[in-house]
C-alpha cells in the first residue's frame, strides 16, 4: 500500500493480517516495482490525493505496475476515484486507468437522500467476478462519500447500490478493481472481499 | 463501550463502573459479531479536563472492522482533526458543545456533519420532569433538553445520541415517551440509548421514532447476575425481530 497523506490505514493492513495475508506500506515509490499486489486507499478531497500521487513520485511507478505488469489492484474510497480520468470534485487529472468520471451525488428533489451517502448499503453484483459472490446471499458494506464514479462503459460495473440513484458500488477493468465502500469497516463482508483479492 | 482509566466499564444510571474488560479484546469480539457500528465513550475525560486518549483510539481504530465513533474530552476542531486522521469516523461531543454550540458548527462545517454526533443526557429531575443533564459534572443544567437539543442540530450536529440517564445499565426497556417527543423535534436520525434489555426494547424504540439504538449492558451481561460476555445478535434474528408486526 503506498503510504499516501491521504488517511489512516491501519484497519486496512489489519484486516488483510485477519485474513492469513500480508501487507505494508510502501514509504517510497521505489518499492512498487516488488508488490505483487497493489492496495491504493484514501479519503478526503480529490485533488489532494492526486497531488499526493504526484508528491511522491508515485504515479509512473503504479501505472507501469496495474498497466504492463498487470499486478491485480484494489482502490478503495478516494483510491478508486483516484483511477478515474477526472472528478467534479477537483481539476486535476486522475490516473485514468479506469473510463469514468467522478460525479456529485445531487440531491436535488429529494429530501431523504442525504449527502453524504454514510452508512450500510447493500450493493447488487451486475458481472460475475472474483471479489464479490452473487449467490443470492445479502452483501453489505458500509459506505462514506458524497461522490461516486459514473463508468463510460457498463462493462466495467461489477456492483451497484442505490442512493437516491443507482451509483457504481465496485468497478473492475481486467487486473483493475475498485470499491467505493470501506471493506475494512465491513466486517465479514469486507474479509471476503479482501480475501478474495489476496487469492487473485 | 464506556472508556475508564483504558478499561472498559459499564455503569447503572451513569455511576457504580463496573468494569468488563479489555477494550480492544471487546473490539475483536464485536468484530467477530458483526456489530453495525461502535461508538466509544471516554467517560472521565471531561470530567479530568483530559485530551483524548489519541494513542489508544489509534490503537481501537486498527482493530475496529466496523465504523467507529469516539466521544470524550474533545474540545477543539484540530483534536477533531486529529481523531479523523487516526482512522476515526465520527466524534461525538457534550460538554464542550453544551459550553459552546459553534464547536459543532465548526466542526461540521470542517469535516461535514455526517461526522459529528452530539450526545444529550436527560436525566428525571425531583418533580419527574426531564432535565438535561450534564455527564462531565452530574449537574442538571436550567435549559430545557428539548431545545438544547434543537440548538445543537441547528448548529450543524448530524446524528443526537439521546441517552435517558434513569434507565442507563438497567436493562428494564427505553423510554419510549422521551424517544417520542424528541424524534418529532429533530429531522436528523436519532440514536436511542438506555435500557435496552432485549431485541424487543430495541424494537419498541425504533417504532417510537428512534432512527437506531445503541446499547451496553445488553451486550456485555448474560443472565440475572450480569455476567461478562460479550454478545451481540445476528442480524439476520434482529430483523427477524424488527421486520415482524
Amino acid at each position: 500500500m503506498p503510504n499516501l497523506s491521504i488517511g489512516n490505514f491501519s484497519s486496512v493492513l489489519r484486516m488483510v493480517q485477519k485474513v492469513g495475508g500480508s501487507a505494508r506500506l510502501m514509504d517510497t515509490a521505489v518499492e512498487v516495482p516488488k508488490a505483487d499486489k497493489i492496495i491504493l486507499a484514501g479519503v478526503g478531497a480529490f485533488d489532494r490525493g492526486v497531488a499526493s500521487l504526484h508528491e511522491g513520485r508515485w504515479v509512473h511507478p503504479l501505472g507501469e505496475a496495474a498497466l504492463q505488469r498487470k499486478v491485480p489492484v484494489l482502490g478503495i474510497c478516494l483510491g478508486m476515484q483516484l483511477m478515474c480520468k477526472t472528478s467534479e470534485e477537483g481539476q486535476l487529472p486522475g490516473l485514468g486507468w479506469i473510463d469514468a468520471e467522478v460525479k456529485r451525488f445531487d440531491a436535488a428533489g429529494d429530501a431523504h437522500v442525504k449527502i453524504p451517502h454514510m452508512g450500510w448499503n447493500t450493493v447488487r453484483v451486475c458481472k460475475p467476478n472474483p471479489l464479490i459472490p452473487n449467490d443470492g446471499e445479502e452483501q453489505r458494506f458500509y459506505f462514506v462519500h458524497s461522490y461516486y464514479a459514473l463508468c463510460r462503459g457498463d462493462a466495467d460495473v461489477l456492483a451497484t447500490a442505490h442512493h437516491g440513484c443507482e451509483f457504481a458500488a465496485a468497478l473492475s477493468h481486467g487486473n483493475i478493481y475498485g470499491v467505493q465502500f470501506h471493506p475494512e469497516k465491513s466486517h465479514r463482508f469486507g474479509m471476503a472481499l479482501i480475501k478474495n483479492f489476496l487469492e487473485l | 463501550m464506556l472508556l475508564r482509566d483504558g478499561g472498559l466499564v459499564k455503569t447503572r444510571r451513569f455511576a457504580r463502573p463496573k468494569y468488563v474488560g479489555d477494550p480492544i479484546n471487546a473490539i475483536r469480539i464485536f468484530n467477530d459479531k458483526e456489530a453495525d457500528e461502535l461508538l466509544v465513550l471516554d467517560i472521565t475525560a471531561s470530567k479530568d479536563r483530559r485530551e483524548p486518549t489519541y494513542s489508544l483510539i489509534e490503537q481501537f481504530a486498527g482493530e475496529c472492522f466496523m465504523p467507529l465513533s469516539y466521544g470524550g474530552g474533545i474540545r477543539s476542531v484540530e483534536q477533531a482533526r486529529r481523531l479523523f486522521a487516526l482512522g476515526v469516523e465520527k466524534v461525538c461531543l457534550q460538554t464542550a458543545a453544551l459550553e459552546d454550540p459553534m464547536l459543532v458548527t465548526r466542526i461540521a462545517e470542517a469535516f461535514g456533519a455526517q461526522a459529528v454526533l452530539v450526545s444529550v443526557d436527560v436525566k428525571h429531575g425531583w418533580l419527574g420532569r426531564r432535565r438535561l443533564y450534564a455527564a462531565a459534572t452530574g449537574r442538571m443544567l436550567r435549559q430545557p433538553w428539548l431545545e438544547q437539543m434543537q440548538l445543537l442540530v441547528a448548529a450543524g450536529a448530524g446524528e443526537v445520541v439521546l441517552n435517558a440517564v434513569d434507565r442507563d445499565g438497567m436493562m428494564q426497556g427505553m423510554d419510549l415517551d422521551l424517544i417520542r417527543e424528541a424524534s418529532r423535534a429533530v429531522s436528523v436520525p436519532l440514536i436511542a440509548v438506555g435500557g435496552v434489555g432485549s431485541v424487543v426494547h430495541i424494537k419498541e424504540a425504533i417504532a417510537a421514532g428512534a432512527s437506531a439504538v445503541a446499547a451496553g449492558a445488553f451486550f456485555v451481561f448474560q443472565g440475572p447476575h450480569r455476567a461478562v460476555l460479550i454478545t451481540y445478535p445476528r442480524s439476520e434474528d434482529l430483523a427477524k425481530v424488527l421486520t415482524a408486526d
